[in-house]
């Protein structure tokens, strides 16, 4: 079995019978809904675990800071550049480093970056730019003040109004929203009538859109949603714990990935599965 | 046959446009034989202008009208048509088969050849054509070489070539002068929709696209307050030059033909960069390219029509900004963040060769990802505690606690001959200064797990940044 019933009837199936109170079409003649195209990530244990990431649909990624979102990401990135297709990234709070992509393999060529954001530096938080104390230490309370969420907003809006435009152009095999260091309280904020608007969008192409966050947001909208966790951190192993610090070196983290919600399964599984992979530092090799 | 020869006597540089239009007035045939000479292809002329004569007369006063003081001469071929029009002054039809005689009177000197040959015609006492004419065909190709040949022949008047029509250079360019100044972008939109139509269809009609567009526009000009004439009347515009027109110019990757995907991109163009002032007076002209024939292969992944990725690309850089849309180059330096934005063209894709499959094949072999870092731009500012030498607590923002384990410092500088000198085409933090610092990785728990930043200390005044987190 590779297929599942498709709960939304076909119109052009039957147009004769799609019309007036007989539009109702009885639920011996639904449709069979095909199993849809997916891209691997190239990492086993997740490929194994989602089938991939699902062409004509919307994905989410969510987890905290260092949860192993971006490494998956780009490993995606990665193997949709290597085979010539166009990628897309709607980088809401410009944190995409391209040197770390081209460590993981994306042609950086093939990746259409799109950097929103533009903050007025009189207007945002405590940076390297602004002017420091003497001391160098301490900083003024107003410049180390929490990210203007009004700014965050119109990084978003940007973000949706971009993405648009991108779903709208058509072509791309993967379109990304990094909302990843986006306050969960205004991700949640994106109406959910828009998530849906991405959804139909990308619906019958064969462009997978996938949305990096904290928290979910697009809900039902989303085909398959992504529960990212960090496990533990590795460090060079003869020198954990050793003097001085800088003897110590960061080789990677384990990190695990759940399932919550996947529409690419035949059926829904009776608890959420999850499967556990492990990032290695660019400078380990 | 019949062509017709115009040369003007002591004839300015500035004038040979001049003489050639003229001479194109009444034929497109016209070669500019050089920048006092003209001849044109009179066959089939007489049914509009009346014989030879008439159409001389007529040649003449033409370019007495253009201020030029021509001679006209008519003959079977070209040359013997220039021959005359050099030689004698005035009006000269010459009847066909009968240029030797009457070329025969003119001095050698009409021919225009070089001073040694003049000198050896001279030495054997050959002052006019008729005595060149005289010369016995291989006595004098024995002397003076196949050039001898032509001299001789073109003494005769029996020299036949091609025309060769001077072509004007192919320009695509259309003005219009608005009748009141127009203020307003919709009104102008107009304007340069029916612009673009005609440029458009005449590309079309020579099989042509387009790679590039400009677009010129004369502003009203306004008294500023210094008052000083003034282009745009924004206090806090610069100051133009009143008689210097504004251009803008939109180059697309592969030629293109579409009057509304062009109308759009000005629109969005010049809602980014409005002109300040109402515009008088535009002229658009386009850079004609031949059309790349496009078909994609079946196997080969789609990717985004590109008319539709330009027009997408100019969409986006008006949310965003031009300079924040495009592909990231790393830039092959150790300094931290070092990239530049270059233009969003994807190369068509090729299909995987064997070799580049392999390539492929090999890559989707299973591999750990690789841990990647996620930036703040700019930096955050940070308070760190350090005991040991080593942070053991951090506040910045919303990242605060203690330090659970930490790697480092491993120190990195550069560019310190740069002093604070800026190079804007560097897009980093340290706007193109030397930097020298210290980088840590720190592992930080949380509520929600542990998280890894790399933070790092200005080594000139100490202070501490959060440069991103590893996800």
């Amino acid at each position: 079995m590779s297929a599942a019933l498709c709960a939304v009837p076909a119109p052009t199936r039957n147009p004769g019978v799609l019309t007036g109170i007989e539009g109702v079409l009885p639920a011996s003649r639904l449709g069979v809904r095909p199993q849809p195209r997916t891209i691997l990530s190239g990492i086993p244990s997740v490929d194994e675990l989602t089938g991939g990431i699902p062409r004509g649909g919307l994905t989410e990624i969510f987890g905290p800071a260092s949860s192993g979102r971006t490494s998956l990401l780009l490993a995606l990135m990665a193997q949709m550049t290597a085979r010539e297709e166009v990628c897309a990234l709607v980088d809401a709070s410009d944190a995409f480093d391209p040197p770390s992509a081209a460590a993981a393999g994306v042609n950086l060529e093939r990746l259409l970056w799109v950097r929103c954001g533009g903050i007025p530096p009189q207007r945002h938080r405590g940076t390297e730019n602004r002017e420091i104390s003497t001391s160098g230490h301490r900083v003024n309370d107003s410049i180390a003040r929490s990210p203007d969420q009004s700014i965050t907003r119109s990084c978003v809006e940007q973000a949706l109004r971009a993405l648009d435009l991108l779903l709208q152009a058509g072509g791309f095999g993967l379109l990304v929203m990094d909302l990843g260091d986006i306050p969960p309280a205004i991700a949640r904020r994106v109406p959910l009538a828009s998530w849906f608007r991405f959804r139909r969008a990308v619906e019958n192409t064969e462009t997978a859109l996938v949305v990096i966050e904290q928290e979910v947001s697009a809900k039902s909208c989303a085909s398959l949603v992504l529960k990212h966790s960090a496990v533990s951190t590795q460090q060079s192993a003869k020198a954990a714990g050793a003097k001085p610090a800088h003897a110590r070196l960061l080789q990677g983290m384990q990190l695990e990935v759940e399932v919550l919600n996947s529409r690419v399964w035949q059926r829904k599984p009776a608890r959420s599965a999850t499967a556990s992979f492990e990032s290695r530092a660019a400078w380990c090799g | 046959m019949l062509f017709a020869a115009i040369y003007v006597p002591a004839c300015a540089p500035e004038q040979a446009a001049a003489l050639l239009d003229c001479a194109q007035a009444f034929s497109p045939r016209a070669e500019a034989t050089a920048a006092d000479t003209v001849v044109l292809d009179a066959a089939g002329l007489d049914r509009l202008f009346g014989p030879p004569a008439k159409l001389a007369q007529d040649l003449a006063r033409r370019a007495q009208e253009m201020g030029l003081e021509a001679n006209v001469a008519m003959a079977a071929n070209p040359d013997a048509a220039i021959l005359a029009a050099r030689g004698f002054a005035g009006i000269t039809v010459i009847p066909p088969g009968k240029q030797a005689e009457r070329l025969g009177p003119l001095p050698i000197d009409v021919l225009q050849v070089a001073p040694e040959i003049l000198e050896t015609l001279d030495r054997w006492g050959v002052r006019n054509l008729r005595a060149l004419a005289a010369l016995p065909e291989v006595a004098l190709v024995e002397r003076l070489g196949q050039e001898g040949l032509r001299l001789e022949k073109l003494a005769r008047g029996a020299v036949e070539r091609p025309l060769v029509p001077a072509e004007p250079p192919l320009t695509f360019e259309e003005t219009m002068e608005m009748e009141y100044p127009v203020a307003l972008l919709e009104p102008l939109a107009f304007v340069l929709g029916r612009l673009l139509e005609q440029l458009c269809a005449r590309l079309e009609a020579r099989a042509l696209a387009t790679n590039e567009l400009r677009l010129t526009l004369v502003l009203d000009r306004v008294i500023g307050r210094s008052g000083h004439r003034v282009i745009d009347s924004d206090s806090n515009s610069m100051t133009r030059s009143p008689d210097l027109p504004i251009t803008r110019s939109l180059r697309f990757p592969l030629p293109m033909l579409d009057a509304r995907l062009f109308l759009k991109l000005l629109q969005l163009e010049l809602r980014a960069h409005p002109p300040g002032a109402p515009v008088v007076k535009v002229a658009l002209a386009a850079e004609p390219a031949k059309p790349r024939p496009g078909q994609e292969g079946l196997f080969l992944p789609a990717t985004p029509a590109p008319d539709r990725l330009e027009l997408t690309l100019a969409r986006l850089a008006a949310i965003v900004g031009g300079q924040k849309i495009g592909a990231a180059e790393v830039l092959d330096t150790h300094r931290p963040d070092a990239f530049e934005m270059r233009r969003f063209a994807p190369a068509t894709p090729q299909g995987l060769k064997p070799s580049s499959k392999d390539r492929y094949m090999a890559r989707l072999k299973p591999c750990p990802p690789a841990m990647v870092l996620r930036r703040f731009r700019p930096p955050l500012v940070a308070e760190v505690e350090v005991r040991e030498g080593e942070p053991v607590r951090i506040t910045a923002g919303e990242i605060r606690g203690e330090v659970a384990s930490v790697s480092g410092p491993w120190r990195s500088s550069g560019d310190g001959w740069r002093g604070k000198e800026r190079t804007p085409r560097i897009h980093t933090d340290d706007h193109g200064s030397g930097w020298a610092r210290d980088e840590w990785d720190i592992a930080v728990p949380g509520k929600q797990g542990i998280a890894l930043y790399r933070i790092y200390r200005r080594l000139d005044s100490g202070a501490w940044f959060v440069e991103g987190s590893y996800d």
